[in-house]
């Protein structure tokens, strides 16, 4: 029996505002527990929230980037249950009246575009963080209160890889817009997964299952490739799919079940009566859009027409904001922004992954790399300098025509220097210049290595080549 | 020393000081002596924190020999222990806040304590503000002055009995449905309830966050005024404060009511009414005519929905603002808990009191889902009828005569087993809350067993302004009310 798979995902981001959603507490990662809090994000007695604005706006550049309807009227809810990383054991989230509605990420399936439509996007508040020791329990508040922006989409995904690809392409375009850090491993991006199958030929939803514990992409993907086949199986054993809450578990590669739902949970959602309705001016909004990014795939065919990059180049490039900012800034400065483009797919790109680290954490700066394009171009260095330079910049920044300058690495182009080289070379290996002048044209390569290595490569390549074939014709 | 404190108000207090004619030191010792005296009759106090508000008074003292001035420099005011006040215990009159310490200063508390206030301690109350005879504090009961066997009404019961029994020269309350106007009127002082949005609610313990309101219990209207000047404006850590222009309030009082138009609700004066209630009332009314006030009756259909649109709104929002009192972070923890819902579940079982426990059952019903649209947003769609009520009135009138309530003070325990027959006697107060109206309660009268009558003010959302002037010229017209034979003792 052949099934069809729906999937569908809650996507929760942390905002990368300065301070937390309803008080002014800092929002900063890793320090520690219970120092960024205040009466209002405990929950103190007689404390009341106060809306981030901040928070607000970036939800709303969310919400435009996917195409969702901003709203003009919107407003905030309790959601209520007992729990003890809850301050208030009620949550203030966006019950009927978010702030985005509808929208639509585009992912690649099999080479032809899908479309993974979103129902909504709201705000609420992140809660505190349980903590487990030997013999007792503890909280810690820290994250509570951190503006946490809820994604939801439809069932449109029907493979572990769809959504995991909507995931990437969801956190490539949040990225964009700067307004999270998406670090998975801080947590800034974790989703709940809703998951059900049903016989081919049906066409109503199969009963589904909520899988949580999913902080990264890939336990996503796994989580779900796991729950698929556990749903088959019950279904060819006759049996039925309970629709309950599934606990991911990564050490062993499978979900367990958490709590068995009773129809819904009633959260007794209601208008919070401290906050008032937020009523968007819609000038203001429109001013938050003209201070949109470029999306990515409008910014990758920007950048084929106005660098003349070859397609591959461009979707490498714009992968990552950071990414197609650095090349922006190198190529902008540069004539030859094709050479740009291959020293970040490479050189760049492979620094990067050696060292873990951002591009925004490499100390060559964009203009020092289109300086040593130029270097290259202009001959005052080979290649095989420019690598050594940018490994120097790799390691302590600079600017490359000081570099070469300074360890004395530009390109020997002396006509008088290369013809003692080329004289000497010719007479220490007669029978290279024998092999050549029998016709062995591959000769040249080994008198032209010998060249380098007696100029410590900064000779000229193609001097010492033109000089080479000029002696030896004679 | 010549201050006699039991009639003692602020603007008198203020003289005194200014005058040389007493310290705020020695005033702090005379009131802590008045509450030494009566408070174990009264009971008007959670609290008293003598230490702190002498060294608040000593500090009031050296600031105004250093030429330094404050508004309200050097006066010593009872705080219903629902406040924040930082450092100091806030029980909201429940055991789950034992042992809890504010950490911060209410807004009201910050800007009362800038003008130089001094708080001498924690007023009794009804627990987290449930009640309207402060016989639900888990602490004590409180005994009004005029007649101990009789409840000070509530929930600020405390406030209105310690400011009536000489135990504090003015008070802070709080009014969810009637909570400043009702005791007020219980036991012969002034109470004002300004409009929503007026006087911050940040450090406010919330019962209802939506009704709630702190407003000043006193001894004249002037000091009302005061008071609720010092202590009004836009707050920027409560959203729901607005930002609009605060009169002068305490200044411009007028003797009479030339031009003046008020109106007379027929729903208020309801069947079953007691005659010198009535009687007291309809008196006050024909001085406010004599003044030159132009008197008309007027209508508030939606009267009659008002008790059972304020319960399920009130209830709604109680059942959420009480979730945080759980045990994790603050006050009670039970002991011997299994797991995390085994201490919410004792820790509130043994915390909290049976109305508490009553009404969060209440609003958790009608909030739960398959009864929001019929109770919660019914509601809601009520109170815009009602809110419009008013707002058609006051086209025509500049403010409202009342009664506060249907009945003088009741004896300690009556009805206390119907609850409904209880919530009942709030029908004249829960009106201006559910619209976010002020109001004011002034005495008017005393009944023939000697318990004092409130005459109820209402006024625009706002208009502060015009239910002080109407309180202010009837009270100076009305003269001086007896005081309770306590105070003779």
């Amino acid at each position: 029996m052949n099934y069809i798979v729906s999937i569908g995902l809650e996507v929760h981001v942390q905002l990368r505002t300065k301070s937390k959603m309803f008080c002014s507490c800092d929002t900063g990662y890793g320090a520690p527990p219970n120092t960024h809090v205040c009466p209002v994000c405990l929950g103190y007695p007689g404390a009341m929230p106060v809306m981030n604005k901040e928070a607000i706006r970036m939800t709303v550049l969310a919400g435009m980037m996917i195409g969702s309807e901003i709203s003009t009227y919107s407003k905030f809810d309790r959601k209520s249950y007992f729990y003890p990383d809850m301050p208030k054991n009620y949550q203030i989230t966006q019950y009927d009246k978010p702030f985005c509605d509808g929208g639509a990420v585009e992912i690649m399936v099999d080479g032809k575009p899908k479309t993974i439509n979103v129902t909504r996007i709201h705000l609420e508040e992140d809660v505190g963080k349980n903590m487990h020791f030997r013999g007792s329990s503890g909280v810690d508040f820290n994250r509570a209160g951190i503006p946490l922006m809820e994604i939801v989409s439809e069932p449109d995904m029907s493979s572990p890889q769809e959504a995991y690809d909507y995931l990437t392409a969801l956190k490539q375009i949040i990225t964009y817009t700067d307004i999270s850090n998406c670090n998975q491993e801080e947590g800034n991006m974790r989703c709940d997964v809703n998951c059900s199958i049903r016989p081919e030929g049906q066409t109503e939803l199969g009963t589904k299952t909520e899988l949580k514990n999913l902080n990264s992409f890939k336990a996503a993907f796994h989580a779900l490739e796991y729950e698929i086949a556990r749903q088959k199986e019950v279904l060819e054993a006759g049996g039925e799919i309970v629709q309950e809450t599934r606990r991911w578990d990564p050490d062993t590669f499978e979900t367990y079940s958490m709590r068995v739902k009773e129809k819904a949970h009633d959260y007794r959602y209601f208008p919070e009566p401290d906050l008032m309705p937020v009523v968007l001016d819609m000038e203001l909004v429109e001013e938050w859009r003209s201070g949109l990014p470029e999306l990515p795939e409008v910014r990758k065919a920007r950048i084929i027409t106005q660098y003349g990059l070859p397609e591959y180049d461009a979707g490498v490039l714009v992968s990552e904001k950071a990414l197609a900012d650095y090349f922006e800034g190198a190529a902008e400065l540069s004539k030859n922004p094709k050479a740009i483009s291959n020293w970040v797919m490479t050189e760049v790109l492979r620094f990067l992954s050696e060292k873990e680290i951002e591009i925004t954490e490499l100390k060559v700066m964009p203009k020092a790399l289109s300086e040593l394009v130029s270097l290259v171009d202009d001959k005052t260095i080979n290649m095989t300098t420019a690598k050594e330079v940018f490994a120097i910049m790799c390691e302590k920044g600079g600017e490359p025509a000081g570099i070469v300058k300074e360890q004395g690495l530009a390109q020997v182009s002396d006509d008088g220097v290369i013809d003692a080289f080329v004289k000497q070379a010719m007479a220490e290996n007669p029978k290279s210049v024998e092999d050549y002048k029998g016709g062995n044209k591959a000769a040249v390569q080994f008198l032209v290595g010998q060249v380098m290595r007696m100029s410590k490569g900064k000779a000229n390549p193609q001097m010492v080549v033109g000089l080479l074939m000029d002696l030896m014709k004679g | 020393m010549g201050i006699e404190i039991s009639s003692l108000t602020v603007h008198g207090a203020l003289d005194a000081l200014s005058g040389g004619e007493c310290s705020s030191e020695e005033l702090v010792r005379d009131v802590v002596a008045e509450i030494a005296k009566r408070d174990a009759e009264v009971g008007a106090y959670v609290s008293v924190d003598e230490e702190l508000a002498l060294e608040q008074a000593r500090a009031a003292d050296a600031a105004r020999s250093a030429g330094k001035c404050g508004r309200l420099l050097g006066v010593p005011i009872a705080i219903k222990d629902v406040l924040n006040v930082e450092g100091q215990s806030c029980t909201c009159g429940s055991k789950i806040l034992e042992g809890y310490t504010s950490p911060y200063d209410a807004t009201a508390i910050a800007k009362l304590r800038a003008e130089g206030a001094v708080f001498l301690g924690r007023a009794n109350m009804d627990e987290f503000a449930m009640g309207s005879t402060t016989q639900n504090s888990a602490y004590k009961v409180t005994h009004n002055p005029w007649n101990l066997d009789c409840v000070p009404g509530g929930s600020s019961g405390g406030s209105a009995a310690a400011v009536a029994a000489g135990e504090a020269i003015a008070a802070l309350g709080t009014d969810t449905g009637g909570s400043i106007r009702q005791p007020a009127s219980f036991c012969g002082c002034v109470g004002l309830k300004p409009s929503y949005g007026r006087i911050s609610r940040y450090g406010l313990v919330a019962f209802a966050s939506s009704l709630d309101q702190i407003g000043p219990i006193t001894k004249n209207v002037r000091d009302a005024a005061l008071l609720c000047e010092v202590m009004s404006g836009v707050d920027k850590m409560d959203s729901s404060s607005m930002d609009e222009p605060i009169p002068q309030l305490a200044v411009d009082l007028p003797a009479d009511l030339k031009g003046v138009t008020l109106g007379l609700p027929k729903e208020y004066f309801v069947d079953g009414m007691d005659d010198d209630v009535r009687r007291g009332v309809m008196a006050a009314v024909e001085k406010c005519r004599e003044l030159g006030a132009e008197i008309k009756e007027v209508s508030l259909p939606h009267t009659k929905y008002a008790v059972s649109t304020y319960y399920i709104i009130a209830t709604a929002e109680a059942s959420a603002n009480l979730a945080r009192f759980d045990g994790v972070r603050y006050g009670k923890r039970a002991e011997g808990a299994t797991d995390p819902i085994d201490m919410y579940g004792k820790t509130r079982a043994e915390g909290f009191g049976a109305e508490v426990k009553r009404r969060i059952i209440l609003g958790t019903y009608v909030l739960s889902s398959g009864y929001y649209d019929a109770y919660y947003l019914s509601a809601q769609k009520v109170r815009t009828l009602i809110r419009q009520d008013f707002e058609k009135v006051f086209e025509d009138c500049d403010a409202l005569l009342a009664p506060v309530t249907p009945s003088p003070a009741y004896r300690i325990g009556e009805n206390l087993d119907d609850p409904l027959q209880m919530y009942l006697g709030d029908i004249c107060t829960v009106t201006a809350n559910l619209a976010g109206i002020c109001g004011l309660s002034v005495p008017c009268a005393m009944t023939e067993s000697g318990l004092p009558v409130g005459l109820q003010i209402l006024g625009p959302a706002f208009k502060e302004e015009n239910i002080l002037k109407v309180g202010h010229a009837y009270e100076q017209a009305r003269g001086d009310m007896p005081l309770p034979e306590i105070l003779k003792r």
